[in-house]
């Protein structure tokens, strides 16, 4: 974190003392859109590796990878919601998430940085215009001239869409 | 203080629990006829340890039966008592009480409280039993009961004064009730708040302060002696008291005869020989106020006189041995941790992680010169050998003995044999062999089963062996041995075998595929097949033709093989194979395209390139293999897993055959890539369950592999196969 941001979080935390003193997202790119997720879901950023193919699983999940240890699922992003082309070289990003204790793969275009929203800065989001249903959308964050998608990646990762998880995909 | 106690019940059930396998399981060692002093010994101090446990956290039903059964094994270890058999019974019913009232105390289930009332009344009226019976000729109605009642407050031989620090009240509570196992007790108030106890007990100040010491810092006790209230002594008695007690202060007002008193309390002197009964008579206060309503006032007078004299000829030899029983608990403790399953897990993974780097580092550094890395390399060969002890020493944490299995069978085979009006001699072997903790816990119930069977089925009566001209007594035999990677279990009996005819018989009768001309060995394994039983009559032991197939199911479960070995009219033999650990998998690694799977070697039968004359297509539906005159499936595994395989003709690729259940197949894969000991992940850690995959494992370059679910597989083709069949 820089110490810009540092002052930022400070800053807001005078501002609102009465609410939680402004949230920290990771913000990344799927093809031209920009999403935030909340820093603390994320677990560590890798970069792409091989991955082991799971035989008879959906297309965005790209299969396992080994980390450290512990047996992870791939998915990918851009194929699930189809944006950008999925290309896989030394840029391609991997986002680790711990969801709920499980641990998951993301693969997004890019990552970009970490900023703090305050409240008044996340507005509710429109019942359109995105690839994801609005389910799992927390809402749009404006920081200047960016406007970023907020999702709600514990319910997205937890949700049937992506049968990531035994009783939803039941 | 004011720690919460109830994070440590669970440590103390837990404790509890484990030493009371080990009483039963030195209980069922025992030879009553010479009994090793060092045996009684671990007993007495298993029980006392429950004691102990139990009264800290105000447990006192379990104090109150533990109390009892100790003071009874006090006498014993100390050679007042010759022990018999009819003890070992005793100890062993009041294990069961403990278990059952430790188990109401942990999981709510009922307790049968009258059988707890029953288990002390037999113990304290075999701790009497000596001493009465010496003087049995004078002292009428010996089986007088509660000992308890000799020591209402005024018949105890000291007071003691005890002033406790500000404690919560609970603890009060708590510490008077371990006070009044020891005499009578009565409570105050000083100004302060502080709680001062009047204990009337035949103990001696080091007891009480070991007793509060257990909840509260002993150091600020305050425990003064006072002149015990003295009671009118008939001459007789005080001669009685004279004599026995050689001068230690003794004012036992006993409603006997000067003769009978003297005579016992002689009895008792002699036979303590200095070392005193003591804990023999620390009844339960509050029990003896109420039962000595109910006993009417000639079972009072009959009260052997020598309990008390003895108790009071209680000197310091008692308390220092005590003491150094308490240092040999201690030394006994420090000697192993308690440390949870998961801990461990997450040690093995890591070590397991760490095994994986090593051999990517082995792996990169092995195209370097050796010449000029000639130190680096040898660093990493002595990693490489590092990672591998601790490996080994880090998966041997979660290895048990199979005594943890076997010890429980000595107590079921004696009930079960008693039962059944049997003679039977049960022998153990290889009980120090290891294995995994999972596997451990899950073979117990198979086991059972199966000792129990041979019990029941197998080792015949008496009068029928005299018959067959074989010893009356039955040889049962649980045996535990390595072989190769697997560990074999085997239960042995020499009783009357398998009857081939009659299990054939009966598997035609269930409708099964039988023949006259099968192999022994096929028709043994028959009784494996659901429902099946030739036992005449059903008993509540065995016979209702579940079991067999279950045990057989649990056991393959587990990775392993159920094989029998019988003959006529000279036992039978169940071997249980079963692989070390369900962590570490040997596994057959197999190629497709580009994709590496695991297949476990369990499953494997053989590998061959089949003669494209042998595979034959079955109505467009599937090809079967033909292998030494068998028909099996083929499963090409591209197909299953949508790979781009290098081969699509089975005669250019190589066919696994694979059988689990009794059936085979063979499986069509590209190459055989090699063999290893695989670490088995679960894939449903952080993803989902996938069909025909069982788990995945970390190959030396860092790369994930999945490993077949061969069980699975099969279940699968063999519904293919039918349905081409029938449709």
């Amino acid at each position: 974190m820089t110490q810009a941001t540092q002052n930022n979080v400070l800053a807001v935390g005078k501002k609102n003392d009465h609410d939680i003193a402004g949230q920290e997202f990771l913000a990344f790119t799927l093809g031209k859109e920009e999403y935030g997720i909340h820093i603390l879901k994320v677990q560590e950023i890798r970069g792409y590796e091989t991955v082991t193919r799971i035989a008879n699983s959906p297309d965005f999940i790209k299969g396992v990878v080994n980390l450290r240890g512990i047996i992870v699922p791939i998915v990918d992003m851009r194929i699930r919601f189809n944006l950008g082309t999925p290309t896989y070289d030394q840029f391609t990003v991997v986002i680790i998430l711990n969801i709920n204790g499980r641990v998951v793969g993301m693969v997004v275009d890019s990552v970009s940085d970490v900023i703090t929203l305050s409240p008044e800065q996340i507005k509710p989001a429109p019942e359109m215009g995105t690839a994801l249903n609005t389910d799992y959308l927390i809402g749009l964050g404006t920081i200047e001239q960016r406007m970023l998608i907020l999702v709600d990646i514990d319910r997205l990762m937890s949700s049937s869409e992506m049968g990531l998880l035994e009783k939803m995909a039941a | 203080m004011t720690i919460d106690m109830s994070q440590f019940f669970q440590v103390f059930f837990d404790e509890a629990e484990e030493l009371l396998a080990e009483m039963e399981k030195l209980l069922l060692a025992i030879d009553v006829s010479a009994p090793d002093e060092e045996e009684l010994n671990a007993i007495f101090r298993a029980a006392h340890s429950i004691k102990g446990g139990a009264g800290t956290f105000g447990l006192t039903d379990l104090t109150e039966v533990t109390h009892v059964l100790e003071s009874l094994l006090d006498r014993i270890r100390k050679g007042e008592m010759a022990l018999t058999a009819e003890h070992v019974d005793a100890f062993l019913v009041a294990k069961d009480i403990l278990k059952m009232q430790l188990d109401g105390h942990r999981l709510q289930t009922p307790v049968d409280q009258e059988a707890v009332a029953d288990v002390r009344m037999m113990l304290q009226s075999l701790s009497q039993g000596q001493v009465s019976a010496a003087s049995l000729d004078i002292t009428p109605a010996v089986e007088v009961a509660p000992a308890a009642m000799v020591l209402a407050a005024e018949e105890a031989s000291r007071c003691f004064r005890i002033e406790l620090p500000q404690v919560p009240v609970r603890d009060v509570d708590a510490l008077a009730a371990e006070l009044g196992l020891l005499g009578a007790i009565s409570r105050s108030e000083l100004e302060d708040k502080r709680t001062v106890f009047n204990l009337a007990t035949n103990e001696g100040p080091e007891d009480i302060v070991a007793i509060c010491s257990f909840i509260l810092d002993p150091a600020d006790l305050k425990v003064t002696e006072q002149e015990p209230p003295v009671p009118a002594l008939t001459p007789a008695q005080l001669k009685a008291a004279q004599e026995a007690a050689q001068g230690y202060g003794f004012f036992d007002p006993i409603e006997q005869t000067g003769e009978a008193a003297a005579a016992a309390a002689k009895k008792a002197q002699e036979d303590a020989q200095g070392y005193g009964f003591f804990e023999g008579f620390e009844p339960p206060a509050m029990k003896a106020v109420q039962e000595a309503e109910n006993v009417t006032q000639a079972q009072a007078a009959a009260q052997p006189a020598a309990q008390p004299a003895a108790a009071a000829a209680a000197d310091k030899k008692v308390v220092t041995r005590r003491e150094s029983d308490k240092t040999a608990v201690h030394n006994q403790e420090t000697t192993s941790i308690r440390v949870g399953i998961e801990k461990v897990d997450q040690l093995i993974n890591l070590v397991g992680e760490l095994v994986i780097t090593q051999a990517m580092i082995e792996q990169r550094t092995s195209s370097l010169d050796p010449m000029i890395h000639e130190r680096l390399l040898s660093s990493v060969s002595q990693l490489t050998r590092n990672t591998r002890d601790l490996q080994e020493a880090v998966m041997s944490i979660r290895m048990m003995p199979m005594d943890y299995v076997f010890s429980r069978f000595p107590r079921m085979v004696r009930d079960l044999a008693t039962k059944l009006g049997k003679r039977i001699e049960f022998v153990t072997h290889g009980a120090a062999t290891e294995l995994d903790k999972g596997l451990i816990e899950r073979i117990v119930d198979p086991l059972t089963h199966l000792v129990r069977n041979s019990i029941d089925h197998g080792i015949e009566t008496p009068e029928v062996r005299r018959e067959a001209g074989k010893s009356e007594t039955g040889k049962l035999s649980l045996s535990a041995g390595h072989q190769g990677g697997n560990i074999i279990i085997e239960v042995t009996d020499d009783g009357g075998g398998l009857n081939r005819d009659k299990i054939l018989a009966k598997a035609r009768q269930n409708g099964l595929p039988v023949s006259d001309s099968m192999s022994d060995a096929d028709v043994w394994q028959l009784i494996f097949a659901p429902g099946f039983s030739t036992a005449e009559v059903v008993t509540d032991v065995s016979g209702r033709g579940v079991g067999m197939d279950v045990v057989k199911r649990n056991i393959t479960a587990m990775g392993g093989v159920v094989d029998i070995r019988s003959a006529k009219g000279f036992g039978t033999t169940i071997s249980i194979s079963l692989p070390l650990t369900l962590a570490i998998l040997d596994g057959m690694l197999i190629k497709v395209g580009e994709e590496i799977y695991i297949l476990p070697l369990g499953y494997v039968v053989e590998s061959l390139q089949p003669d494209p004359a042998d595979v034959k297509e079955i109505t467009g539906q599937g090809r079967v293999v033909k292998v030494r005159g068998e028909y099996l499936p083929l499963i090409p595994l591209y197909q299953m897993f949508g790979v781009e395989p290098r081969f699509t003709d089975p005669s250019q690729g190589i066919v696994v055959i694979l059988e689990s259940d009794g059936k085979k197949a063979a499986l069509f894969v590209d190459d055989l890539v090699g063999q290893q000991q695989v670490v088995v992940k679960n894939l449903e850690s952080n993803y989902r369950k996938v069909a025909g995959i069982s788990g995945a494992t970390i190959l030396g370059d860092g790369g994930v592999s999945l490993i077949i679910d061969v069980a699975a597989l099969l279940r699968s083709s063999r519904q293919l196969a039918d349905e081409s069949i029938f449709s």
